[in-house]
């Protein structure tokens, strides 16, 4: 592999498909993400899980190529999402916390656009888009407008949108939020189908601890912008002498309630003085 | 370049889908055209300037796309707020395509709407005088188009959510429309009016068209082709910048 693509370096261990060394993220005075270091196998389901405010989301965006970390190094694929941000980008697929879609369009211009803007071609993006519809359960839907959908369609149409261009990973920042369990069952069950079948690294965050314990391999818990324990569920509920994930994680961070950190923190100065 | 057309495509899309967006936006120029070409109209000819509709017209159609271009522009907001901002920022694209298309996009619709108001206003009896300039005319409303909707982008790249708005409908919007020479001749004005009227980008796209339709110019055609586009790859300039600096 490394022969054929020059610009990609060459993992020592060649397994890892995400690999986080010491990354720091400062906000002005606030740490948001104070050096963690991870790595994420090839083909893995790994749970990111933590406290509102924990960092969660602040990762997710460096490892996207959406925000700069302050120090330290991520490989994506391969790729360094800063320097090589297309190649970056083309690895992986996401679905944001908040909605992502154009709620003007149509389901199936949704998904056809965002073939259009991977370069996924023609043909396999009209077969892929039927493909995935169907599988996620809206190919029926197809030609009605996103606004007209309920909150469940809404999150299984990005779903099946993340995967279209056929990416390594798959991020999801709390996919099954705010949705009923029916629907929540379905997500993990599309998702775990498409890892097994498609080898699709999923990478996700939730505060479903039933469910990451379900769907997970492997989990790593972040607290104060701090990696605090990583290792599959067994080894977490060992270590911490409890009966369920949910315990472990209460031990390991606390029965605190936390703030969320205001949106605005990652407002750039700019954009704050022209508020005011 | 799929990028660039896809962005384009969506903007088009958009824009046919929103009928109550089309028409909406032909209020305010017909009402400019006919309140004010038919009020003023006799005061005009009075004074020994012609007919008013004949001159207001290339003002009117400006002003159309004045307005729809930096909306179009602006929508980038929307998009933040509803969120699709970011399917396209982690898109395999670079950021200037993006803008481009957006911008490309935006201007097609504003000149559409330009073309629309320019259809009507025979209805209030303005005439071509030179049938031949009609091509010309085109390059200038796709100037204008250009120019503003690059500039609504640099805006709205900038700008957190809509509360904004008002702030730049009052003192950038108007005040661009009113100090372009839309509706009054650039002759004999005062000196500080003359000074605001030739730092403003929509005032040769006013004399541009109103160059190529009636055949008076205040500057001369080729001062505004040249102002026009350096302005224009500014903005665009700028705006592909600022868009590309957006963090969310």
């Amino acid at each position: 592999m490394g022969l054929c693509c020059g610009t990609r370096l060459i993992f020592t261990h060649m397994e890892n498909i995400i690999e986080v060394k010491n990354i720091v993220k400062k906000f002005k005075e606030l740490t948001a993400v104070d050096d963690i270091s991870f790595n994420v196998k090839k083909g893995e389901i790994f749970a990111f899980l933590g406290p509102n405010g924990a960092g969660k989301t602040t990762t997710i965006k460096m490892l996207t190529t959406l925000s700069e970390p302050t120090s330290g190094k991520i490989l994506l694929n391969g790729f360094d999402p800063q320097k090589q941000q297309e190649k970056a980008r083309e690895s992986f697929g996401i679905v944001f916390q908040d909605p992502s879609l154009d709620e003007e369009l149509t389901a199936y211009e949704n998904m056809d656009m965002h073939g259009m803007l991977y370069k996924v071609k023609a043909n396999d993006r009209k077969e892929r888009t039927k493909q995935l519809m169907t599988f996620v359960e809206l190919w029926d839907r197809k030609n009605d407008l996103v606004k007209h959908f309920s909150g469940g369609m809404k999150r299984r149409l990005e779903i099946a949108r993340g995967f279209l261009h056929h990416p390594k990973i798959l991020f999801l920042d709390e996919p099954t939020i705010g949705l009923d369990p029916q629907t929540r069952n379905h997500i993990w069950e599309y998702l775990k189908k498409m890892n097994k079948e498609e080898g699709t690294t999923v990478f996700l965050t939730t505060h479903y601890m039933e469910e990451a314990d379900k769907v997970s391999d492997r989990i790593a818990i972040i607290d104060h912008g701090k990696i605090i324990a990583q290792g599959t569920s067994v080894e977490l509920r060992e270590k911490t002498k409890t009966n369920s994930l949910e315990e472990a994680f209460l031990v390991l961070t606390g029965t605190a309630i936390r703030e969320e950190v205001p949106k605005n923190q990652a407002m750039s100065g700019r954009a704050r003085a022209w508020r005011k | 370049m799929i990028a660039i057309y896809t962005l384009w495509l969506r903007e088009i899309k958009k824009y046919f889908r929103s009928k109550s967006r089309i028409i909406g936006s032909l209020g305010q120029p017909i009402l400019f055209l006919f309140a004010l070409g038919f009020g003023l109209g006799p005061v005009f000819q009075k004074a020994g300037q012609g007919d008013y509709i004949q001159f207001l017209v290339p003002g009117i159609i400006s002003m159309s796309i004045l307005f729809l271009a930096i909306f179009s522009g602006i929508s980038v907001i929307w998009d933040r707020q509803f969120g699709f901002l970011k399917e396209t920022l982690v898109a395999p694209v670079p950021r200037w395509q993006i803008m481009l298309g957006r911008t490309l996009g935006g201007a097609t619709v504003a000149i559409l709407q330009g073309l629309i108001v320019f259809a009507i206003s025979f209805l209030a009896g303005f005439r071509i005088v030179n049938p031949m300039a009609m091509p010309l005319a085109f390059v200038y409303m796709a100037l204008i188009a250009l120019i503003f909707t690059a500039l609504g982008t640099a805006i709205a790249s900038v700008l957190e959510d809509m509360h904004g708005f008002q702030l730049i409908m009052n003192f950038l919007v108007m005040p661009i429309f009113f100090l372009s020479g839309a509706l009054f001749p650039l002759t004999n004005l005062p000196k500080i009016l003359n000074i605001l009227v030739r730092l403003d980008p929509l005032s040769y796209g006013v004399d541009g068209l109103r160059g190529t339709l009636e055949g008076i110019s205040q500057f001369g055609l080729l001062t505004d082709f040249c102002v026009l586009s350096v302005v224009m790859l500014v903005f665009i300039a700028i705006g592909s910048w600022l868009f590309n600096k957006i963090q969310v």
